[in-house]
């Protein structure tokens, strides 16, 4: 099974609409994954069949018990996350701060610190028309994005021996979610657009990915809309030694198609095509359909 | 005043709103900008100086090998799965460390320090006369983004008036960039994306308890959805930025439409005055 995660240092590039339309024109027996767990788009153009739903735990929660609390301190001292507060004189811990380490648990001297669970999301497998979907919804400020990436990851190997091809759409940034999707990849698949941050993004992806030794593929998107700038991230390109493998137009057509819920692929149009060749492309470079 | 720009989605237009709304105060108040996009912060890209660079570290654990007897007790404790104790060493995973301290304070035998280890760094610059703007750079392949916002802050927090670009998403990066602000303005567009997206954000600010409004970038006239989500959640809409190709053109290139073209920067400085209303704060 060949592995591609599709990328992009900045979010909004169109990471989503390059997925889902590869994922409908691809001839591989396909499976697929949805690794931007805070920002899960991909459902909204491929909505299928939910198969199952799982708590997401992350990290503990430390929860201090006040009717045990002696009220040494200790914890509130040694809690490197300023996580711990007094109100009117009573100790509690704010949640939203609190990484789990235990150190206030293993201090505290009347056993007034226990570590909690806390669910932080939930993990999805769906079955969609492009193959199955392996997806998950962080709650709204909860941490620990990376280690939820990596539970739809595990989700998604299971289909190793049914399918040729994992599709991955990926989360934004550089951060512990982008490591914790490309790790184990064959290749990625960059996303970027013709404007100075989108270069400046681009590098520092590029930076970050070459520690993984991927093969990095970049698609232009919308490279009509500055194709000064275009041109010069083709160079930084060359120069690096990263394959374009495909510009799309900019295309009224891609918001028309996310208007109506689906892969820019089903409309005929510049878009589509662009999304066609950059299969071709990866086709070849991949050695898979 | 300290006002956070935020969106679910990435790539809506955050550093934008950001470097525009600092730019069209300029002429009332000196304006302090702090660039929380930290994985991949571009709001230098938009002002040029000759910033000044500030190291920011965490800490990692280091084992004395004289005084350790390899008895485990801290790898089992370190919940991050940063320490394998072996037969003959102690294995320290620098990046998945939270620096806790947790192993220094089990270790019986008093075997582990703590050394600085760099994880990115800070710039300060003031590009234009009355703008200070700090920028946070997480070094690549480095995971606590967290560390460098909460630097980038901290340095701002004597300013009076500050901005501050967030990452995308809902996670811990964005927390810290909300924490201790008074306003938060969500910046989304008007697709089914952006609108699935805004909901999640809007989750945040709910839980955070923070004063939030809207702007809707790159609309093509079709709001009506995310109009009627923010009259729904009781949230306002600040501003509506139309897509067009100068606009797109302008920031394309690093400039910025409030200097560039007509009637944004009084856009934008209303915008500051709506947020000081809502937000109920002075200056």
């Amino acid at each position: 099974m060949k592995k591609i995660a599709v990328v992009s240092g900045k979010g909004g590039t169109g990471k989503t609409m390059v997925t889902a339309g590869l994922a409908e024109i691809v001839k591989s027996d396909l499976s697929l994954a949805d690794c931007d767990v805070e920002a899960s788009n991909f459902k909204l153009l491929y909505p299928g069949e939910l198969l199952s739903a799982e708590d997401f735990h992350g990290l503990d929660v430390s929860v201090i018990d006040t009717e045990k609390c002696v009220q040494c301190g200790a914890c509130l001292e040694n809690c490197r996350f300023d996580a711990v507060e007094i109100t009117d004189g009573l100790y509690s811990v704010r949640t939203l701060r609190c990484e789990g380490c235990g150190v206030c648990d293993y201090l505290c001297p009347s056993g007034a610190i226990s570590m909690k669970k806390r669910l932080s999301g939930e993990i999805f497998c769906s079955a969609t028309e492009a193959g199955p979907l392996a997806h998950a919804r962080l709650d709204p400020g909860s941490g620990n994005s990376g280690l939820l990436v990596n539970e739809v990851k595990k989700r998604a190997a299971r289909w190793a021996n049914i399918s040729e091809l994992l599709l991955i759409d990926g989360p934004p940034g550089t951060g512990c979610p982008l490591i914790s999707t490309v790790s184990g990849m064959d290749a990625v698949l960059a996303v970027t657009e013709p404007s100075i941050s989108g270069l400046s993004d681009l590098s520092r992806l590029v930076g970050v990915c070459k520690g993984f030794r991927l093969r990095i593929f970049v698609v232009i998107n919308r490279y009509d809309l500055e194709e000064s700038v275009t041109r010069e991230i083709e160079e930084f390109c060359r120069s690096e030694g990263l394959t374009v493998v495909g510009k799309i137009p900019f295309d009224p057509s891609v918001i028309a198609a996310v208007r109506r819920n689906m892969p820019v692929t089903r409309i005929d149009c510049p878009a589509s095509e662009a999304i066609k060749k950059i299969r071709d492309n990866l086709s070849k470079e991949l050695d898979v359909a | 005043m300290k006002i956070v720009v935020a969106s679910g989605k990435g790539g809506t237009g955050k550093s934008t709103v950001a470097a525009n709304l600092a730019y069209s105060l300029l002429d009332r108040h000196p304006v302090t900008l702090v660039d929380c996009d930290v994985e991949v912060p571009n709001l230098h890209l938009f002002f040029d100086s000759e910033p000044e660079t500030r190291d920011v570290f965490t800490t990692i654990p280091k084992v004395d090998t004289d005084l350790c007897t390899l008895c485990g007790d801290c790898g089992n404790f370190c919940r991050y799965g940063a320490i394998a104790v072996l037969k003959d060493r102690v294995l320290i995973f620098e990046k998945m460390c939270h620096a806790c301290g947790g192993c220094m304070i089990v270790c019986p035998e008093k075997a582990i320090s703590e050394t600085p280890y760099p994880i990115g760094l800070v710039e300060d610059s003031n590009p234009l006369s009355g703008l200070r703007l700090i920028s946070g750079f997480l070094k690549e392949g480095e995971v606590l983004a967290p560390r460098i916002i909460r630097s980038a802050k901290e340095m701002a927090e004597d300013d009076e008036i500050v901005i501050i670009d967030s990452s995308p998403g809902i996670a811990c990066p964005v927390i810290e960039a909300m924490e201790d602000t008074d306003f938060c303005i969500l910046v989304t567009e008007s697709t089914p994306f952006g609108l699935h997206d805004l909901d999640l954000a809007v989750g945040v600010t709910k839980n955070l308890g923070l004063n939030t409004g809207v702007v809707i970038n790159r609309s093509d006239g079709s709001d009506e959805e995310v109009r009627d989500y923010c009259a729904e959640a009781d949230i306002p809409v600040l501003m509506t930025i139309p897509f067009d190709k100068e606009i797109a053109s302008v920031q394309n290139k690093g400039g910025l439409i409030s200097e560039r073209m007509p009637g944004w920067k009084e856009q934008f400085a209303c915008m500051y005055d709506e947020c000081l209303r809502i937000g109920g704060v002075g200056i």
